[in-house]
């Protein structure tokens, strides 16, 4: 829309200009301030992937955002029907559309949005799943060949993490070596759990009677914070435990020293298995009938077996 | 165009005032306390309850239900199921079908002149309209008041005002209601109120499925507050089996009671979308139907076609229940994934139900306060349809992280995004008309306003949701509850808030407080930012939702967001004082068009007469030739209306 009138003020370069200043100082003031502070920082490739896509979606959206801002300010104040001669609005066909106007509209929207997805799938498989949950048999994996597999259960109301690569020891504490790409296996013994290593930028839902695949690749030590985070029951608030990376070294002496002193606990285990048939004498309160172990028959309910 | 006929208004009495029901009794459009009225479905629901309760008993007393030993939810399932029934019965919706059943011509419905027709069954859509206002508000004020138990929780991060299983009843029955609410919130009071006046009808088309509808809805909400003496149940409003195969009889209220909520939405819609496709007056031609109108057809597709799926999803859930089925059971063969796509798959465009007649709202009133046509109004009606349409293929944003279809995952990101370009249409309309305008400011424009403000913010941290990198950040966090809140509340709930002060005065003929309704509107467009801002960095900074317990260095986050929420609660009880103030304590006459609108609905005389239209007017032209000099003419109203031979004022 050009003015055509010459007393009328340049609308539209006057926000173009304020909208430059205030856009481009707020992209450049959060790209260097707060950007590299942006959860979940950069303790793994996916939490450092998926911090930068975060940035940059901010840097998209805070133009948008101020445009619209600037807009509506203007108008408030330039057009509001109480300021000394604000001329009488003009109806008609001119009021009506402009089709410059929509179009532009449409295919600057439209730009945005395409770029959007071909840089959120660029970023989802380039970072192999980016972290998140991707079912038993992922379409995205690292290029690592001798990712570290941990094993996360979720139940009413715990994590516990299994090692197939130490004899399938259990703990409570999720103990992870540096620098080595790891391989999630998310099951539950119950309803949908999700963990949430918050730190580690791994997100994926703990399905009964399903393995859910997630990766990442540690890059920095420290402790990491899991929680649920998917609805699962009273408790579901209290369903939290941590963790730490530590360097690789560290963690061989760890997980062989816990393999050793949890054998006996270890024996007591269902064998290491992708999923889980719930006990029979456990949380279900009785699914299975007193006459059906359930782990014996773990080829009958169709239970998966490791591969290694 | 010729002027059509006008279709004579029926005086003559109907020869018997009752319908005959043999063994049952007569039952009778008497308007004594003696007939039927709220008071009578409320006996009604609890007898049906009673007699379910029992028979389901009779039938399964003896089963057990697996996973919860010792108990199985036929009876409760039964009582419910009955205690709605009877809940229609008691209210006279049944009255019509079972005379028909029985070869008996029902008595036809007069118009009842007493205030206690707003207490009874009536297909008349004025004042089933103003039913549903009252029982929205309720079910909004029921679901506020969990809200500010949920926020007085998080007040602490490790000490408790609620036991961990109170606290997650509170929740899900907090989400679950006010999603049940935002079904209807505008499309029931105003959809059924004021698209008739808006195209020219007298009524809608099947007003008798509009009253079904009002009496379902009301049903579903004592359904669902029932859950409350069941204990609760515990998988938010999302029901998430097989958490909800676990649960507690609690679960059934919420199973039935979205079942109930169903019908009601199914019927609602697909009355509104008949009624506009059909009863538009002549010369209302698409392109000069009212943005509104258009908002109520796209939602009123939406309703129609989604539910199902809600309602045979939660029968599936029942079934797992009562008969031992394991649809939603991995262990036994079933899917827990099932009833994820199920709901989500009714739960996306359910999002557009609650997004759409907002827009709707607000695009109606721009022209009116800005003095200006709409702008680029077929990219408005068109993009509330491409909405409507995409909001059919983009629900495994939901559920990116939970291992369905891993594949999938671009093209749902890219369907997100792409439903984004069409919900920002409302954006080039709004900032378009606003354009070289001449704003004023009353209250139901504050609204607007206020819904361009917060809905930006709302559907550009959608976008931030489908992206799928940064979803495995914000999945399942406080980020997700703000980004809903942020268009729900800030959109759809601060649309109807203006359309309350915007149409009031046609509705009841009286004006709200002017200075009252400045407080209400403040006090809520401050706080719910300050609520509802705060919890996107909560989200981003590692807190899940429906949680009791978080980080410590979260706590000064989450406490500003509940002293925030606080003053947010009583930004409505200052709308209530207003509301009661206004209508009923010190009422002030309305002016028959206080903001001079050109919409169809403000011509019609005040108070608007039963049958609306003393002759079906004849559109000429769009409602929105405002600021033009020369402009047509909107309507012929027709002789024999109040305003016999007067020109509708169009161009001011
Ligand atoms: C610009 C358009 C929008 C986009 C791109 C978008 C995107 C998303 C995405 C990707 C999610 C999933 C988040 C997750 O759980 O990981 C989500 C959740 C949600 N959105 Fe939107 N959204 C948009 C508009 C809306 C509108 C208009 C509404 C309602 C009026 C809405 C209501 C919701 C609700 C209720 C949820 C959460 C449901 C739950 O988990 O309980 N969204 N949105
Ligand atoms: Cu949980
Ligand atoms: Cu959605």
């Amino acid at each position: 829309m050009t003015d055509t009138s010459t007393r009328e003020p340049r609308h539209f370069a006057r926000m173009f200009v304020l909208w430059l200043v205030v856009a481009g100082v707020a992209d450049a003031l959060f790209y260097t301030l707060a950007g590299p502070h942006v959860p979940p920082g950069t303790m793994t490739t996916s939490a450092k992937d998926n911090q930068f896509d975060f940035n940059v979606l901010l840097v998209i959206a805070l133009p948008v955002l101020i445009a619209v801002w600037i807009y509506m300010g203007y108008a408030i104040v330039m057009w509001r029907s109480t300021r000394k001669g604000v001329a009488e609005p003009v109806g008609g066909a001119v009021a009506r559309g402009n089709k410059g106007v929509q179009f532009a509209w449409i295919a600057s929207t439209s730009t945005i949005v395409m770029g959007l997805f071909v840089f959120g799938t660029v970023a989802l498989i380039n970072g192999a799943g980016s972290g998140g949950g991707e079912g038993p048999n992922p379409v995205w994996s690292p290029n690592s060949k001798a990712p570290l597999q941990v094993q996360v259960i979720g139940q009413q109301w715990k994590f516990t993490y299994r090692y197939p690569s130490f004899g399938g020891f259990e703990t409570t504490q999720l103990i992870l070596p540096n620098n080595t790409t790891i391989e999630f296996h998310v099951t539950s013994l119950d309803v949908t759990h999700d963990f949430w290593a918050y730190q580690l930028g791994v997100k994926a839902d703990a399905n009964p009677q399903l393995d859910n695949v997630a990766y990442t690749t540690t890059r920095e030590t420290g402790s990491v914070t899991v929680r649920c985070d998917e609805l699962c029951g009273i408790w579901h608030g209290a369903m939290y435990n941590y963790g730490r990376v530590i360097s690789p070294a560290a963690f061989e002496a760890w997980a062989t020293a816990t393999q050793r002193a949890s054998v006996a606990n270890t024996k007591l285990l269902p064998p290491y298995a992708l999923t889980y048939v719930p006990d029979a004498n456990g949380a279900d309160g009785g699914l299975y009938p007193t006459n059906v172990d359930p782990y014996s028959a773990s080829e009958v309910y169709g239970a998966k077996v490791a591969a290694s | 165009m010729s002027v059509i006929d006008a279709v004579p208004v029926t005086d003559s009495e109907p020869t018997e005032d009752y319908v005959n029901l043999g063994v049952f009794g007569r039952l009778t459009h008497r308007r004594g306390w003696l007939s039927q009225h709220l008071g009578t479905a409320v006996i009604g629901f609890v007898l049906g309850y009673l007699l379910g309760h029992w028979l389901g008993n009779v039938v399964a007393g003896g089963y057990s239900y697996v996973q919860n030993s010792g108990q199985n939810n036929v009876a409760d399932t039964g009582g419910l199921l009955l205690g709605v029934l009877g809940w229609l019965f008691g209210a006279g919706a049944l009255n019509y079908p079972i005379a028909k059943m029985m070869g008996r011509e029902p008595a036809e419905e007069r118009f009842d002149p007493s205030w206690t027709r707003y207490f009874r069954y009536t297909a008349d859509h004025k004042v089933v309209g103003l039913q549903y206002i009252f029982s929205v508000l309720t079910f909004l004020f029921t679901g506020g008041l969990l809200a500010m138990a949920i926020r007085t929780e998080l007040l602490s991060p490790t000490s408790h005002a609620f036991g961990p299983g109170t606290y997650i009843a509170i929740v899900s029955e907090h989400g679950t209601v006010m999603m049940m609410m935002a079904t209807s919130i505008v499309v029931g009071p105003f959809g059924n109120w004021l698209v008739p006046l808006m195209i020219g009808a007298r009524r809608t088309a099947f007003p008798r499925v509009e009253a079904f509808s009002f009496w379902t809805f009301t049903a579903g909400y004592l359904v669902i507050m029932s859950a409350l003496f069941y204990g609760g149940f515990p998988t938010g409003w999302t029901g998430y089996a097989p958490l909800q195969t676990q649960a507690g009889a609690g679960m059934m209220s919420y199973l039935v009671g979205f079942a109930v909520i169903g019908m009601g939405m199914m019927a609602a819609g697909f009355n509104l979308a008949v009624t506009i496709v059909t009863c538009r007056a002549p010369g209302l031609t698409w392109g000069r139907l009212p943005i509104f109108v258009w908002s109520v057809l796209a939602t009123a597709a939406l309703l129609t076609l989604a539910t199902p799926t809600l309602v045979a999803g939660g029968f599936l859930g029942i079934l797992d229940r009562t008969a031992q089925t394991a649809f939603y059971v991995n262990e036994h063969g079933g899917s827990s994934y099932l009833w994820q796509n199920l709901f989500w798959f009714f739960g996306h465009p359910e999002v557009y139900i609650m997004a759409l007649p907002g827009f709707g709202i607000v695009a109606e009133m721009l022209p009116v306060f800005t003095r200006k046509p709409l702008f680029a109004y077929k990219v408005a009606a068109a993009g509330m349809l491409g909405v409507a349409l995409l909001s059919f293929f983009v629900w495994q944003h939901h559920l990116f992280q939970s291992g369905i279809n891993p594949d999938m995952r671009p093209l749902f990101m890219l369907t997100t995004e792409l439903i984004s370009i069409p919900t920002g249409f409302i954006y080039l309309v709004g900032l378009g008309t606003l354009y070289k305008a001449k704003i004023r400011f009353e209250i139901p424009m504050l609204f607007a306003l206020a819904l361009f403000f917060n809905f930006l913010i709302g559907g550009v941290t959608g976008v931030f949701l489908s992206d799928v990198p940064v979803n495995v950040q914000v999945h399942g966090s406080f980020f997700v509850l703000a980004h809903f809140h942020y268009t729900i509340m800030g959109g759809l709930v601060f649309a109807f808030f203006g359309g309350i002060y915007y149409w009031f005065p046609k509705m009841t003929g009286k004006m709200m407080n002017k200075t009252l309704g400045k407080i209400h509107f403040w006090m809520m467009f401050i706080f719910f930012n300050l609520t509802f801002f705060p919890m996107f960095i909560i989200g981003l900074l590692g807190q899940p939702r429906r949680v009791f317990e978080y980080a410590q260095n979260l706590q000064t986050l989450n406490d500003i967001a509940s002293v925030s929420a606080f003053f947010l609660g009583a930004s409505f009880v200052v709308f209530v004082a207003n509301f009661v103030w206004s209508i009923f304590i010190n009422p002030v006459a309305a002016p028959p068009n206080p903001w001079d609108s050109l919409g169809l609905e403000w011509q019609t005389p005040s108070p608007v007469p039963y049958y609306n239209f003393e002759r079906i007017p004849v559109i000429m032209a769009d409602p929105y030739h405002y600021s033009e000099p020369n402009a047509p003419q909107l309507a012929d109203l027709g002789v024999g209306s109040d305003r016999t031979d007067e020109k509708v004022e169009v161009g001011k």
